[in-house]
């Protein structure tokens, strides 16, 4: 039922590999060719390079577990990592040494508590030195969108009287040329890949995004190239509402059909989260040993899929 | 067959998650935190406020949890709501154009002029401690009409100087808030396990206005920072009543039951 075609011909059909997280415009996302169905391992090796700036969103709900879970497993090293609220997603891959640097907003365990892989990474340096460059939600809200939009920053009414932006030169200001007031400024987030979880795609590659829907779509526009993982492909999406968020199939790189992809957070229609999973993992990523003996059973030789 | 009524007993927790839905109306739309400002906006709603209008900033606007949710962004928040947006439609159009009159916030640390911090302990390029960082907080202490303050009290959280001012409260006091070009009210209370403390006027300095139930002075004392002051009228925190007790049980009691589930 899944059309695979290779790895070469998705490459042609974006051929802007060297955007690198800058802000000019992308050649790519004058495409019309529809995007690939391909298996998640193939998915991620063709699109997610070492090196590469990646995003990957889905604002509790609907985060990418599963294809982050390919990236550890590849191996795939020195990641630029975008995300509002790294989550465990985030944690585990700063703790399976996958990161070299953090954009972010909120790194907690929501509900619960601390990432203890993402402190050990800024507070002992473990695995290895993790940069960081931390905002606001309000601001990383904005830069998504302005990268979406094709813009070189975002504007925003932020950063009033608090220290972020002494430790972050990213936050900068502008004066209005009608105003005259002076508003915050945050450079476009440009990730090179977006990595987002939805509900479905139909056969054409067209998809579906319903519930929470967070700042996924901001992102995968802003991406040079997008890596949806989905629930299941079905003839028609049949969206719960004329208005629903659909990513026309000319707008995604590549699909990789993955049911319970986003587990152990949530696909809303499909599957609950998994409180019991985030208030467990802060024990399991506490301790060094026991967190990758976790990796090692879940991640590197998972059971098999049911 | 009636029953005896049962004695009205109380943990602190309970008083301070109580005082602070008392705080809110059927007129607010208050964009809620997670935790300790979902208890209390979601207990003013079964309680005294049944047509708050309640935002959480994962995107749900006019939501009615059966339960309270573990994170900002569960699918019970979704299920019930009037609608749900997208973020930049939260931050955008709700917050930064002043669609909110009142946030919740907490933190690790506040100061005196209720600034927070929510980023480190320790200095910034080298943390003792990691704390999750802004998340929504800077904005919402300056997009929101008003902000409740919500944390537990004790030295360590009460401080002299904050370790990074995540938050903008009354930054400086007096009129440093508005100097700073920010036109909203800004932090109206900060509602602790002991006290009420609310700015006072001219200097913005947090000072103690209500003692809750059975605490004595020297105990609030001891529990901050910073030389804390006390209003010259100051007043009793009325107990929970019945309802807003049983109100509040029986809320964390479906929510305890539900988070136990899930796969």
């Amino acid at each position: 039922m899944i059309k695979t075609v290779s790895s070469v011909a998705l490459k042609g059909a974006r051929d802007d590999s060297s955007s690198g997280g800058n802000s000019k415009n992308l050649p790519g996302r004058a495409t019309r060719r529809a995007p690939s169905f391909l298996p998640l391992n193939e998915a991620v090796r063709t699109l997610v390079k070492s090196g590469s700036c990646v995003a990957m969103e889905g604002f509790t709900h609907l985060i990418p577990f599963a294809a982050g879970h390919e990236v550890i497993r590849q191996g795939i090293k020195n990641l630029t990592l975008i995300r509002m609220t790294p989550d465990l997603i985030y944690d585990q891959l700063i703790g399976a040494g996958c990161a070299g640097k953090l954009i972010f907003s909120w790194g907690g365990n929501p509900g619960v508590g601390s990432l203890h892989r993402m402190r050990d990474a800024i507070e002992r340096g473990y695995p290895g030195p993790l940069e960081i460059e931390e905002h606001t939600h309000a601001a990383m809200a904005a830069a998504y969108q302005a990268g979406a939009a094709g813009l070189p920053f975002a504007v925003l009414r932020g950063y009033v009287g608090v220290d972020l932006p002494s430790v972050n030169s990213n936050i900068r200001s502008v004066r209005c040329p009608y105003t005259g007031q002076s508003l915050a400024t945050v450079p476009a987030l440009v990730p090179d890949v977006a990595i987002i979880h939805a509900q479905r795609a139909d056969r054409k590659g067209n998809v579906l995004i319903e519930g929470i829907v967070g700042i996924q779509k901001e992102c995968a526009f802003a991406a040079g190239r997008t890596l949806v993982t989905v629930e299941e492909v079905v003839d028609e999406l049949e969206p719960g509402s004329v208005n629903a968020v659909v990513l026309p199939a000319w707008t995604v790189s590549a699909i990789s059909v993955v049911p319970g992809g986003a587990f152990p957070s949530y696909a809303h229609g499909y599957y609950d989260r998994s409180n019991a999973f985030y208030i467990e993992w802060d024990a399991i990523s506490r301790d060094r040993s026991r967190f990758h003996k976790w990796m090692q059973e879940h991640v590197f030789n998972p059971p098999p899929r049911l | 067959m009636i029953a005896a009524a049962p004695p009205l007993t109380f943990v602190r927790q309970e008083m301070m998650q109580v005082a602070a839905a008392r705080r809110l109306s059927n007129e607010d739309v208050c964009l809620v935190g997670i935790g300790e400002p979902s208890v209390a906006c979601n207990l003013a709603r079964l309680t005294h406020a049944p047509d708050i209008k309640l935002i959480y900033e994962s995107g749900t606007i006019g939501t009615k949890p059966d339960v309270l949710p573990l994170s900002i962004g569960d699918g019970v928040l979704c299920d019930r709501a009037l609608t749900t947006v997208s973020l930049p439609e939260i931050f955008q159009y709700w917050l930064q154009a002043g669609r909110i009159s009142v946030g919740f916030l907490g933190g690790a640390q506040i100061d005196r002029f209720a600034n927070l911090n929510t980023s480190i302990i320790g200095n910034y390029a080298t943390p003792t401690v990691r704390l999750p960082g802004a998340g929504g907080a800077p904005e919402i202490a300056t997009g929101c009409e008003r902000v409740f303050i919500i944390m537990e009290m004790s030295r360590q959280r009460f401080v002299e100087k904050l370790d990074f001012r995540t938050t903008l409260g009354h930054g400086d006091g007096g009129s440093n808030r508005r100097d700073l070009g920010i036109h909203t009210t800004g932090p109206v209370a900060v509602i602790t396990d002991l006290c009420v403390m609310e700015p006072e006027a001219e200097s913005n300095e947090m000072v103690v206005t209500s003692l809750h139930p059975g605490v004595e002075m020297e105990q609030v004392r001891e529990a901050c920072g910073w030389e804390l002051r006390f209003a010259l009228e100051l007043e009793e925190t009325p107990s929970p009543t019945e309802l807003e007790l049983r109100a509040l049980r029986d809320l964390k009691q479906r929510t305890e039951l539900a988070h136990r589930g899930g796969r």
